[in-house]
């Protein structure tokens, strides 16, 4: 196949993962609604299970170290509200996984039509990150960490990023300049992008926790949550959105940090200095220190729970200034695409 | 024992605890800068000083910065006459190197070494120190099981040890001080994470360590270089130079080289490919000359000195004939405007006989003219169709009197008069000569280029590589490792018991991902279940 059939292929199949991701996301809210509905009529079920997390987190306070509560654990904690079944979620679950695959062959389709690796330009990035994004989301349901319900709102920043990258930020394939032309490139921009995806991910997470936590109060004061927070009863519990929320984090943290790094390598054998302060640069600093604050502030007395969860928003929020505000309107030595 | 030993046996962190308000009663002079030094070494201070610091750098992406594009903050200054300066008064321009911004750092670092040295303390202790303690009552603990066996307490305790012995967890059993007669265990698992925590942290300090040496120690110089022509590394052969507030001129390593060839190859829309600087190298003024093809990514490395090629453009060679017929051969380094590498070229002549000459145009790679007012253009960066546009002057130079003068621009023109009109330039493609009106004659000889390089040396890179090291690593034990406890107490049932009957109470405590806990808690239950065998509390032998 020749290279422009390769790469029109490649959008082909773009386009597709697009649509899958969106039927999926309509199937996982299909879920959430027939959910939503049963809740209403178990109100008071759902009472008592808001009170439940409370205790569960005044025991966790007490196993790090804070005052001993005699919550006695030995009596198991009542059965979870009744799950609806629903065949919409896990249509929803296969559409995202057709989808994942189609998005698979989109973005290596397009590596070898650009006879490269397959994240030169914002388009090719911005694909990338929401790829990954999709496939941690999958490793997490399909290893019981995640509720697929999140998937409803997991796809929503999916597709929107995968709509911008084939709007406006596309790029016809093509060679890079020579500045980027190394393989540290491909370790760089391959951790980045790994991270990224992990990173949307978390903070998507993070906001349905925040939503979440927001219905509970309500619901504990006798309240009934009204639109969005009504949403917040077909979520998992709050305690599980920040253990999603921190275990994305922690497994992305780390493999950002080498990003930062490898770029670092790459950027004293291109240009002759290792840290430059360049906007890119400062924003991906900026990024890294954030998160390092939610790693400490889920240590520290008094920010954990939902100040913990503000932060992870704000800093997968820098993220996206480093990606499109930095790229779009600041000119650095990054400004490739 | 006491409460304080169930807090220690929860302990699972270093972090230091909430600092607590100060007593009310009266103190020794040194208690006020003992509260703020705790104050300032607490994890709330240090996680205020991370969002300060990541505050503080944003001014630095959306103004202009000195050391990243010294013309941009200039322009800024024209267009904002009046804010500029104020901005630069609170280094709005240098935030990188702000009093401001070294103190938001300073001050982290500071309390990142106050708590590490407490850190370092806590887990030394932990790593020489038996696992703390059974706590008393082991059903408060977030995973506990509770249970009436009748098998022999020793041997359960025997076997319940090799097996976690088998699964590398550190493991001491004890008689438990709050329970008569009982037979108890404690033991733990994943030190790693928190001497990975603390391999992050210190490969933080040596990181700022690693750059303060790159600032103090280190130096960054640039240099252009025409094909046929060479440079020594040495302080003057630089055109710009940037040395660390330490740096010594001696430690500049004595290497040299030639620029024999420069190729770039663009494609079709102009954008560049490829670069290729082909030089000859000599390690040292005793050392032979070697080839070396340096190229964008691939810098030449001697002796900690980094060669980086930079940027490049063109260099016509041109021959002046003066009046007297003296033959007067020069290349003109000219400074590309944009990326089709239009060029702005000065030729000055000060050795021609009778009255000095200069030349004022421009070198175009790829040259189109407009037929009707023509004027020239480039519309490849590639010397396609190269030619070299000027005007001519005749006078005085005025760089006799020995003052530094810039090879790029005429800087007095009062005693130069134009050659001709000195409104019509001359247009000369390769091999084409303009012959001067009132005597001599310029001819544009052929096409070579130029490449400017920059030279590194920076000492504290490798001590900022191992730091990164460092830390990566660190963080993936410290986020990947789990700490975790478990405790197994096997005292005697009551005496309304059946004699022989043994009490079976395990708990386990673990920090992070406390369901991948559940599930190993879950496992390690089942195995002293089957060595311990539970029987319901009713249950009486027949
Ligand atoms: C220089 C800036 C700093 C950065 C970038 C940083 C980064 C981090 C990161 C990423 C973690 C996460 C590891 C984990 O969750 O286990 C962490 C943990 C920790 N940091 Fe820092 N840190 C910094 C300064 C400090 C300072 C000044 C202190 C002292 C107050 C400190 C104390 C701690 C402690 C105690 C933990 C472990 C928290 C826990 O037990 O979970 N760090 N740090």
């Amino acid at each position: 196949m020749s290279d422009l059939a390769l790469a029109g292929l490649s959008d082909s199949l773009l386009f597709g993962a697009v649509l899958l991701y969106t039927l999926a996301m309509l199937g996982f809210a299909g879920e959430q609604a027939s959910r939503r509905s049963h809740r209403v009529s178990a109100a008071a079920g759902e009472r008592s299970s808001a009170r439940e997390s409370a205790a569960a987190r005044t025991r966790m306070m007490a196993g790090a170290g804070g005052p001993a509560l005699a919550a006695p654990a030995a009596t198991p904690p009542p059965p979870p509200a009744q799950r609806a079944p629903s065949r919409a979620g896990a249509i929803g679950l296969a559409l995202t996984g057709i989808g994942a695959v189609v998005h698979v062959g989109s973005v290596i389709t397009r590596g070898f039509a650009a006879h490269r690796v397959p994240w030169g330009n914002m388009y090719e990035f911005s694909s990338a990150v929401a790829l990954c994004a999709v496939v941690i989301f999958l490793v997490l349901v399909a290893g019981r960490r995640a509720d697929r319900a999140l998937g409803a709102f997991v796809m929503v920043p999916v597709v929107l990023y995968l709509g911008l990258a084939g709007t406006v930020l596309y790029t016809a394939a093509g060679p890079l300049v020579p500045a980027l032309d190394s393989y540290w490139i491909k370790i760089h921009v391959f951790a980045a992008v790994l991270s990224s995806g992990a990173f949307l991910l978390s903070g998507m997470v993070a906001l349905l926790y925040l939503l979440r936590c927001r219905h509970d109060a309500q619901v504990a004061a006798g309240r009934t949550p009204r639109f969005p927070l009504s949403m917040g009863s077909a979520l998992p519990a709050a305690p599980a959105l920040d253990r999603v929320t921190y275990g994305v984090i922690a497994f992305a943290f780390p493999i950002w940090t080498f990003a930062i790094i490898a770029g670092a390598i790459w950027a004293e054998a291109a240009w002759g200095r290792y840290w430059g302060w360049d906007p890119k640069e400062t924003w991906s600093f900026i990024t890294w220190v954030l998160y390092a604050g939610y790693l400490h502030a889920r240590a520290t007395a008094g920010w954990k729970g939902t100040k913990a969860a503000w932060i992870a928003v704000a800093a997968a929020g820098a993220l996206i200034v480093d990606y499109y505000v930095v790229n779009i309107f600041v000119v650095g030595f990054h400004s490739y695409a | 024992m006491t409460v304080t030993s169930d807090r220690e046996a929860t302990r699972l962190s270093t972090a230091p605890e909430p600092v607590a308000p100060a007593p009310a009663r009266r103190q020794s002079f040194l208690a006020p800068w003992r509260r703020a030094w705790r104050q300032l070494t607490s994890m709330r201070t240090a996680l205020l000083l991370l969002f300060l610091l990541a505050l503080a750098s944003v001014p630095g992406s959306f103004l202009p910065q000195r050391g990243l594009n010294p013309v941009a903050v200039k322009q800024y200054f024209a267009e904002h006459s009046t804010l500029a300066p104020v901005l630069d008064r609170v280094y709005a321009f240098d935030v990188f190197a702000a009093p401001w911004f070294a103190a938001v750092y300073l001050l982290l670092f500071v309390s990142l070494v106050g708590c590490l040295s407490s850190r370092l303390r806590l887990h030394a202790k932990a790593l020489t120190t038996a696992p703390p303690a059974v706590p008393r009552v082991l059903s408060r603990m977030p995973s506990a099981e509770r249970w009436e066996t009748d098998a022999e307490a020793g041997a359960v305790l025997e076997q319940v040890r090799t097996v976690l012995r088998r699964g590398r967890w550190r493991v001491v059993v004890r008689s438990d001080g709050g329970h008569e007669d009982a037979d108890a265990l404690s033991a733990e698992k994943g030190y790693l994470r928190e001497s990975g925590n603390l391999l992050f942290h210190i490969s933080l300090v040596v990181l700022l360590v690693g750059i303060a040496m790159g600032g103090l120690l280190g130096f960054q110089g640039t240099v252009l270089v025409k094909e046929g022509d060479g440079f020594a590394n040495t302080v003057l052969a630089y055109d710009d130079i940037k040395p660390g507030r330490r740096f010594d001129p001696s430690r500049l390593v004595p290497f040299s080289f030639e620029l024999d060839d420069f190729q770039a190859t663009y494609g079709d829309d102009g954008k560049a490919l490829t670069f290729l600087a082909q030089i000859r190298y000599a390690a040292g003024p005793a050392d032979g000359q070697r080839p070396y093809a340096l190229r964008v990514n691939h810098p030449l490395v001697v002796d900690g000195a980094k060669t980086y090629l930079l940027g490049h453009g063109y260099a016509p060679k041109v021959l002046v004939v003066d009046r007297e017929g003296n033959e007067l051969s020069q290349t003109v380094a000219c400074l590309p405007q944009g990326p089709t590498f239009l060029s702005t070229c000065t030729i000055k002549v000060p050795d021609a006989a009778g009255e000095q000459l200069a030349f004022e145009g421009v070198f175009t790679p790829t040259t189109v003219q407009d037929p009707v007012n023509g004027q020239v253009a480039s519309v490849y960066p590639a010397p396609e169709n190269p030619a070299l546009t000027v005007l001519g002057y005749r006078g005085d130079l005025g760089i006799d009197d020995g003052r530094a003068a810039s090879v790029y621009n005429l800087e007095d023109r009062t005693r130069l008069t134009p050659i001709g009109d000195g409104r019509t330039p001359q247009k000369l493609s390769p091999g084409q000569t303009w012959d001067l009106p009132g005597g001599g004659s310029l001819t544009f000889v052929e096409t070579t280029e130029w490449a400017t390089f920059q030279v590194t040396q920076d000492p504290g890179k490798v001590v900022a590589l191992v730091a990164g090291i460092g830390m990566v690593v660190g963080l993936c034990l410290s986020l990947s490792v789990r700490r975790r406890r478990v405790w197994l107490r096997l005292s005697p049932a009551g005496a309304d018991r059946p004699p022989g009957r043994t009490v079976v109470e395990i708990a386990g405590l673990a920090r992070t991902n406390s369901e991948a806990f559940a599930g190993e808690f879950a496992r390690l239950v089942d195995r002293v279940r089957s060595t311990a065998p539970p029987r319901t509390p009713s249950e009486e032998p027949a």
